[in-house]
């Protein structure tokens, strides 16, 4: 590694959401180039972790950007919108499109001003959506959707796009052109992923964060992490399997998710 | 026949004041989900601001072009207003809303009472452009002019709406942002300009209505925003809180059961009549009428 700061650095990050304390103290760097995963159960605190660094839920402790110019950027204390001007894409864990526009309008909106837009590059990636773009967003499929809020994330010039589950609820067919589309899109600009589906994880990541009860327990090389099924039986509650495209290797097993349940009843609703 | 001619066109004028007030309403409630309560007082300086214009300010006055200079002067103080409101005093309140709706009732008070203080309690005499003194016969019926006139700036008011919505980036990033704001914001967009630009439209549009509603009336007074404001809420309500379309069509429906109501059973019937109307569609499509669209 070089002597330049991570592309992104949080230390000793805490989020406090209606009397929960979600996250307690997250420290994480993201290096330049590569993708890395943000692992963990259900309710560990991924998206939360994701939300602060956007400035969408309040935060204390550090986090801190440094763009391409080699400027370092304390993003506590700036407006979504100015995080995301940095250079910051977003695409959220329920996709977030707007159901009301067109295709062709949410790309519109997504156009920013400190950036080229690209719609040819999109348009290559998702033929479909050139296709429909005079539909309504919210009359396309799961997938679909999905292929606008990533094209939303490839339409600008970012350094770094924030992920937020985009297999989520999709057909393994579906989840493989997600992660061909993600993997072409990480030979280009830095990916911090939330992803439950470890072989997507695996298909693409160079590091690994694994966080727990709001905290980081783990963090190093993906590849080490997943050929240690014991290591990520201990902190994912599943182990990996030998890597085939089955989409059904996912970290979440009954015993987790009821755990999860008991923990998040006792601090009370925290969309974590 | 006459009659039924008659009743139609003034409650399509009722509307389309209704309905100036309540798209303004509609857009500052859909994109930042607060209730202004302020929105009469806006009316209230648009109709004082055109009256003052009209009588002291050199070049306007209450025939001709002079009128219509005293009506952009009336509506340039109120879109003033509203922009400066929304800057100081609901965008520190951003996503309080309690306190915003406790600032904009205080601030409903505050402002008719300065324009009670300044100007007095008792209704002024508005000017009444030549235009609008007239009638024209239709189908048998003698319509004062006025409420041609209304009608005619609320529909050119809701075409320009649905454009501006539809066809410019700030309209894109409205609609969206009635959708969703924090993904707006997570795009990159600083959405507290488009609700500045939200308020002043829609003051624009309540000071609009204050002086086509004093041309309507024939005079002005402090409270009168505030009566109508009610309705406008109902309006608003009725049409599925934030569609413009909606606004629109619960307008003109208000409007002309106000008007029946009143003539056919007995005067004040209409008010009761409405909230009836509110009543039956809440029950029905407790969204409003345009619930499914959302």
């Amino acid at each position: 590694m070089s002597e330049r700061p991570p592309l992104l650095r949080l230390a000793d990050v805490h989020v406090r959401l209606s009397g929960s304390h979600i996250l307690q103290g997250v420290d994480l760097t993201v290096r330049r180039g590569g993708v890395t995963a943000l692992l963990g159960r259900n309710g560990a605190g991924k998206t939360t972790t994701v939300k602060s660094v956007l400035g969408l839920v309040p935060s204390s402790g550090t986090i801190e950007f440094t763009g391409g110019d080699g400027r370092t950027h304390r993003l506590q204390g700036r407006r979504t919108h100015e995080v995301v001007r940095l250079g910051i894409g977003y695409a959220p864990e329920d996709r977030e499109v707007f159901g009301g526009l067109t295709v062709a309008e949410n790309l519109t909106l997504a156009e920013r001003r400190d950036s080229a837009h690209h719609h040819d590059r999109v348009y290559d990636l998702f033929p479909e959506l050139e296709q429909r773009s005079r539909q309504l967003a919210g009359t396309l499929s799961g997938g679909q959707q999905q292929m606008v809020a990533i094209a939303r994330l490839l339409l600008n010039d970012n350094q770094l796009l924030l992920v937020d589950e985009p297999t989520k609820g999709l057909a393994p067919l579906l989840v493989a052109e997600v992660a061909d589309v993600l993997a072409r899109a990480a030979e280009e600009v830095t990916i911090l992923l939330v992803e439950q589906n470890l072989t997507v994880v695996r298909r693409m990541a160079t590091d690994a964060v694994v966080v727990d009860q709001g905290r980081v327990v783990w963090a190093g090389s993906a590849p080490e992490l997943l050929a240690d099924p014991d290591r990520t039986r201990e902190l994912l509650g599943v182990a990996p399997s030998g890597g085939a495209h089955t989409g059904s290797e996912r970290a979440s097993s009954p015993t987790t998710e009821q755990h999860v349940r008991s923990r998040r009843s006792s601090a009370g609703e925290a969309g974590a | 026949m006459s009659t039924v001619v008659l009743l139609t066109v003034t409650g399509l004028g009722l509307a389309a004041l209704y309905f100036l007030v309540a798209s303004g309403l509609s857009l500052i409630f859909g994109l930042m989900g607060v209730l202004n309560f302020a929105h009469g007082a806006f009316l209230t300086i648009g109709a004082y601001g055109t009256w003052w214009a009209a009588e002291n300010i050199p070049g306007a006055g209450a025939t001709g072009w002079g009128f219509v200079y005293a009506v952009a002067f009336g509506v340039a103080v109120g879109t003033l207003v509203a922009a400066v409101v929304e800057l100081t005093l609901i965008r520190p309140l951003y996503e309080r809303h309690i306190e915003q709706v406790l600032v904009t009732v205080g601030l409903s008070l505050a402002l008719v009472a300065l324009v009670r203080a300044v100007w007095g309690a008792d209704p002024r005499p508005f000017p009444r452009p030549e235009l609008a003194r007239g009638t024209t016969s239709l189908l048998g019926a003698n319509v004062p002019n006025d409420r041609f006139l209304l009608i005619a700036t609320a529909i050119v008011v809701l075409v320009a709406v649905l454009a501006f919505l539809r066809f410019t980036r700030f309209g894109l990033v409205i609609r969206a942002g009635v959708e969703n704001r924090t993904m707006v914001t997570a795009l990159g967009i600083d959405v507290r300009r488009a609700f500045t630009l939200v308020f002043a439209i829609g003051g624009a549009f309540a000071a609009l209505a204050g002086a086509l509603g004093g041309i309507y009336l024939g005079s002005i007074s402090p409270g009168q925003g505030t009566s109508l404001l009610i309705f406008a809420f109902i309006v608003v309500v009725i049409g599925g809180m934030s569609s413009i379309t909606g606004t629109a069509v619960a307008a003109v429906l208000v409007g002309l059961v106000q008007q029946f109501a009143n003539y056919y059973a007995a005067s004040g019937v209409g008010d009761l009549s409405v909230v009836l109307l509110l009543a039956v569609v809440l029950l029905t499509r407790p969204g409003g009428l345009t619930a499914r669209l959302a």
